[in-house]
C-alpha cells in the first residue's frame, strides 16, 4: 500500500551527489508499476533523464520511455518523460493563454524570451512549476492532450527548492497585480495542498542530513507539504551488530575467518585473513557514522525510505530494481 | 585457483594512463597564485579547497581561501561562520605561513560593486529596486559571477599591500561545472542585450525604426506582467546603465586574470559518470578558453581493497559457507570484499575512460574518508591525501 495514496505530484530534491534525479526515476517506474500513467519531469536543462533511460536527449515533448511492471493483475501503467524547457514554455504559455500572435514574435525578436527566461528572477521558476502544474491539472476538456495519474518532478537541489515552488512570494516583489500574478497564485494552492508531496534524497553523511533538515523546515515555514524522506546509497549490510562492533575494535576472530576460508575452497594466508579483517573494521566504522545519521533522518519525524548502493552503478535495470524497493516500502 | 587480478591493487589507487598530479609542487611553486577548484556539485570542492590552502600555509606560504558554502562545523572550526565577507585569520595552523578564510556573501559583494561604482544616489536608487534585489539574492549566476569579483578584489588587494601569496578559490555548487565561467559574460551579455539597450534609449540611432515594436512590447508584457513591473524595470535598467560600463570592465579583468600564468584550475570530480562527464567538459573548455589547467581530484573513490581474491572467487566461497550457516562472519565478510572490489573495478574503468580521452591531465586520487572532514586535524589528513 502507497503512503501516498492522494498524492498527484511527487516533488523529489535532494543536495547534489544525493541520486535524486536516479529516485525520481525510480518513483516513476514505480508508480507506474502500479498500473499508473505517469508523467517524469526535468527542469535543469541536464538531459539527465534520457542518460538514465539510455535514449537520445529529450525535445520539449512528451515521449514515452518505459513501461511499470505489471502486477497483481492488473495492467502495466507507462512512464512518459518531458524535460522542461523555460523558453519554450513561455512561448507556448503565451500562445496557449494570451493569443498573442504578432506581439510573441516581437517578443522573441527583441530578445524578451531570452531576457524573461534567464534573467528576470522568479520568471523562470513560474515557467517550470507552470507547465508542471499544467500537466497535473489537465482534465478532459483539455482536447488531444495526455492524462496523467501521476507527475514526478525532479527538482531542483535541496538547497532551492522552497524558493522553486514558493512562486507567488518570488514574484510578490516584481508583479504584483496581472494575470501571472493570479496564475503563480494558483499554483501555490496545488503546490500547498495534499495533493502534492515534496520528497527529501538524502545520504547518510553529516552535511547532506543537516540540509536535508534544514530543507524540511523552510518547507514547513513556507506551508509547502514534507513528503518522505529517501536515504539513497545505503551500504550493504552483511554483518551483524556484535560483528560490527568486534570488527571496530579489531578483535574478530582470526582463527575462525581463516578456517572457514580454507573449508570454502579459498587459498588462503595470513596477508589475505588480514586484508579483509582491515576492510571489515574500515566498513565497521563507516557503517557507525552511518547509523548516527540514520538516528538524526529518523528524529526528523517524516516516513523514512532507504535505497541499497548498486555497486556496478544504475542503468537501466538498477532503476527497476530500485523501483522494487520503493514500492515495497510504500512510497509509490 | 589463480590468484592474480590484474585490476585491482596499485591501478586502485593510481590513475592509469594519466600522469600523477604533484600537488606539493603545485603549492610550493612561488609563481602559483592562484587555484580555483571546480567541479559539479556533491563532489566536495570545499573540502578540497580548504585542505589545498591549509596545506599551503603549513608549507610556508601566505594563502587566504576563499569558499561558498561550507559545512557549518567546517565554517566553526576555520572561524568564518560570520558571514562579513572579509578575510579572517585561521587559527592553529602549523608554521611560518598563515592562511586566512572567508565565506562569499553574494548579495553584500555585489551591493559593494554598485556603491563602488555609482554615485550615493544612484547606488541607493539600484539597491532598492526589487529586480536588482532579485537579481543580486537569486538569480542563477549571479553567485558565480561574485565569486569571481571576490577574487578580482582579493587578487588586486593582494598585489597592492603583500597581504598573501596563495589565493584559493572554491566554486559554488553549479548545476553544471562551467556556469561560473558563463556568468560574467551572460550578465554584461544581458545588459547589452538588444531588449535592455531599447529599454535604455527606445528613440536613439538605428534603435528608432524598432520604436514602434517596443510598444507592441511593452504592451504584451505588461498585460501579462502588470504595468508596474514595466515602470520598475526601466527604472532599474536605467539605473544599472550608469555602472554598466564598469561591470563589463570588471568581468574582463576577471577573465584576464583566470587566463594569466599565475593561475592553476584544478577541476574536482567523484568517481561516478555523471561527475566525470562534467570532469571532461570543463577540461575541454578551459583548453578552449586557453585556461591553465593543473590537474584532476578524484575524490571520494572506494578505498584500495585486498587484492588476491576477486570479487566472483569471494562470492562463490560466501555461497558455499552459507549453505552451512546462513549468518556465517565469514561469509559476510566475503560479499563486503566483493562489494568493494566490484565498486573498485568500475571505479577504475570509469578513470581509465576519461584519462584514454584526456591523457594530458594529470589527476590524483583521494579515498572517500570514513568520516565527515570538520577540523583542521581532518583537512590535513585530506592534504596528505592529497599529496599522495
Amino acid at each position: 500500500m502507497s503512503d501516498w495514496p492522494r498524492v498527484r505530484l511527487h516533488v523529489v530534491t535532494g543536495k547534489g551527489g544525493t541520486g535524486k534525479s536516479t529516485v525520481a526515476a525510480s518513483l516513476a517506474l514505480a508508480l507506474a508499476s502500479q498500473g499508473k500513467h505517469v508523467l517524469l519531469c526535468e527542469v535543469e536543462g541536464r538531459q539527465g533523464i534520457a542518460r538514465m533511460f539510455d535514449v537520445p536527449p529529450l525535445p520539449y515533448e512528451e515521449r514515452r520511455l518505459a513501461t511499470g511492471l505489471a502486477a497483481d493483475g492488473q495492467s502495466a501503467g507507462t512512464v512518459h518523460a518531458l524535460a522542461i524547457d523555460p523558453e519554450a514554455a513561455l512561448l507556448e504559455y503565451l500562445a496557449m493563454y494570451y493569443k498573442l500572435g504578432r506581439a510573441g514574435r516581437a517578443l522573441d525578436r527583441f530578445g524578451v524570451v531570452e531576457f524573461a527566461t534567464t534573467i528576470a528572477p522568479g520568471v523562470r521558476d513560474v515557467l517550470l512549476t507552470g507547465k508542471v502544474f499544467e500537466a497535473v491539472q489537465r482534465n478532459s476538456r483539455n482536447k488531444g492532450a495526455r492524462q496523467y495519474d501521476a507527475v514526478v518532478l525532479d527538482a531542483p537541489p535541496t538547497g532551492r527548492i522552497g524558493q522553486f515552488l514558493n512562486v507567488s512570494d518570488e514574484l510578490a516583489g516584481l508583479a504584483k497585480v496581472g494575470p501571472i500574478k493570479h496564475q503563480a497564485d494558483t499554483m501555490m494552492t496545488l503546490f500547498r495542498s495534499p495533493r502534492t508531496a515534496v520528497h527529501l534524497v538524502t545520504i547518510l553523511e553529516e552535511m547532506p542530513v543537516q540540509e536535508t533538515a534544514d530543507g524540511i523546515e523552510q518547507l514547513r515555514a513556507a506551508g509547502l507539504p514534507v513528503g518522505g524522506v529517501v536515504v539513497n546509497l545505503v551500504r550493504p549490510r552483511d554483518l551483524k551488530v556484535k560483528d560490527l562492533a568486534a570488527a571496530r575494535k579489531g578483535v574478530l576472530d582470526r582463527a575462525a575467518v581463516r578456517g572457514d576460508l580454507a573449508k570454502a575452497g579459498v587459498d588462503v594466508d595470513d596477508a589475505l585473513v588480514e586484508g579483509l579483517l582491515v576492510e571489515a573494521r574500515d566498513h565497521a566504522e563507516r557503517r557507525s557514522l552511518e547509523d548516527s545519521q540514520r538516528k538524526l533522518v529518523k528524529a526528523m519525524g517524516v516516513p523514512t525510505y532507504e535505497l541499497p548502493r548498486l555497486a556496478g552503478g544504475v542503468d537501466l535495470g538498477g532503476l527497476y530494481e530500485l523501483a522494487a524497493a520503493l514500492k515495497e516500502q510504500g512510497l509509490a | 585457483m589463480t590468484r592474480s587480478h590484474p585490476r585491482v591493487g596499485p591501478l586502485a589507487s593510481r590513475a592509469t594512463g594519466g600522469k600523477q598530479l604533484d600537488v606539493d609542487a603545485l603549492l610550493d611553486d612561488p609563481g602559483t597564485g592562484i587555484i580555483v577548484c571546480c567541479g559539479s556539485g556533491g563532489v566536495g570542492k570545499t573540502t578540497t579547497s580548504a585542505a589545498l590552502a591549509l596545506r599551503a600555509a603549513e608549507r610556508g606560504r601566505k594563502v587566504v581561501v576563499l569558499t561558498i558554502d561550507p559545512a557549518r562545523r567546517l565554517a566553526q572550526s576555520m572561524g568564518i561562520e560570520a558571514l562579513d565577507n572579509t578575510p579572517r585569520p585561521v587559527t592553529g595552523v602549523h608554521g611560518d605561513g598563515s592562511l586566512d578564510a572567508m565565506m562569499l556573501d553574494m548579495k553584500r559583494t555585489f551591493d559593494e560593486v554598485v556603491e563602488s561604482q555609482a554615485t550615493p544616489e544612484k547606488a541607493k536608487q539600484i539597491l532598492e529596486n526589487p529586480f536588482y534585489i532579485a537579481l543580486s539574492s537569486s538569480f542563477a549566476g549571479t553567485q558565480e559571477y561574485m565569486a569571481m569579483e571576490k577574487l578580482g578584489q582579493l587578487q588586486r588587494d593582494a598585489a597592492a599591500d603583500g597581504t598573501y601569496d596563495l589565493i584559493v578559490v572554491d566554486t559554488p555548487p553549479s548545476r553544471s561545472a562551467l556556469d561560473f565561467l558563463d556568468a560574467p559574460e551572460r550578465l554584461s551579455s544581458f545588459l547589452d542585450g538588444r531588449f535592455v539597450r531599447m529599454l535604455l534609449a527606445p528613440a536613439k540611432g538605428p534603435a528608432k525604426l524598432m520604436t514602434a515594436g517596443l510598444g507592441i512590447v511593452t504592451g504584451a508584457l505588461s498585460r501579462i506582467l502588470g504595468g508596474q513591473f514595466i515602470t520598475d524595470l526601466q527604472t532599474f535598467v536605467a539605473a544599472l546603465d550608469t555602472v554598466f560600463g564598469g561591470f563589463r570592465a570588471r568581468a574582463q579583468q576577471t577573465y584576464a586574470l583566470l587566463q594569466a600564468d599565475g593561475t592553476a584550475f584544478l577541476v574536482v570530480a567523484a568517481p561516478e559518470p555523471d561527475a566525470l562527464r562534467e570532469a571532461a567538459y570543463f577540461v575541454e573548455r578551459l583548453g578552449e578558453e586557453r585556461m591553465p589547467l593543473a590537474g584532476l581530484v578524484v575524490n571520494r573513490a572506494t578505498p584500495a581493497a585486498e587484492r588476491t581474491l576477486s570479487a566472483d572467487e569471494a562470492m562463490a566461497a560466501a555461497v558455499r559457507l552459507q549453505k552451512d550457516d546462513p549468518g556465517s562472519l565469514t561469509a559476510g565478510l566475503l560479499r563486503l570484499h566483493a562489494d568493494r572490489v566490484r565498486m573498485l573495478e568500475r571505479e577504475v574503468v570509469l578513470r581509465e575512460r576519461f584519462a584514454a580521452a584526456h591523457p594530458q591531465v594529470p589527476t590524483v586520487v583521494v579515498p572517500a574518508l570514513a568520516g565527515d572532514v570538520h577540523d583542521l586535524v581532518g583537512l590535513r589528513r585530506v592534504g596528505e591525501l592529497l599529496a599522495g
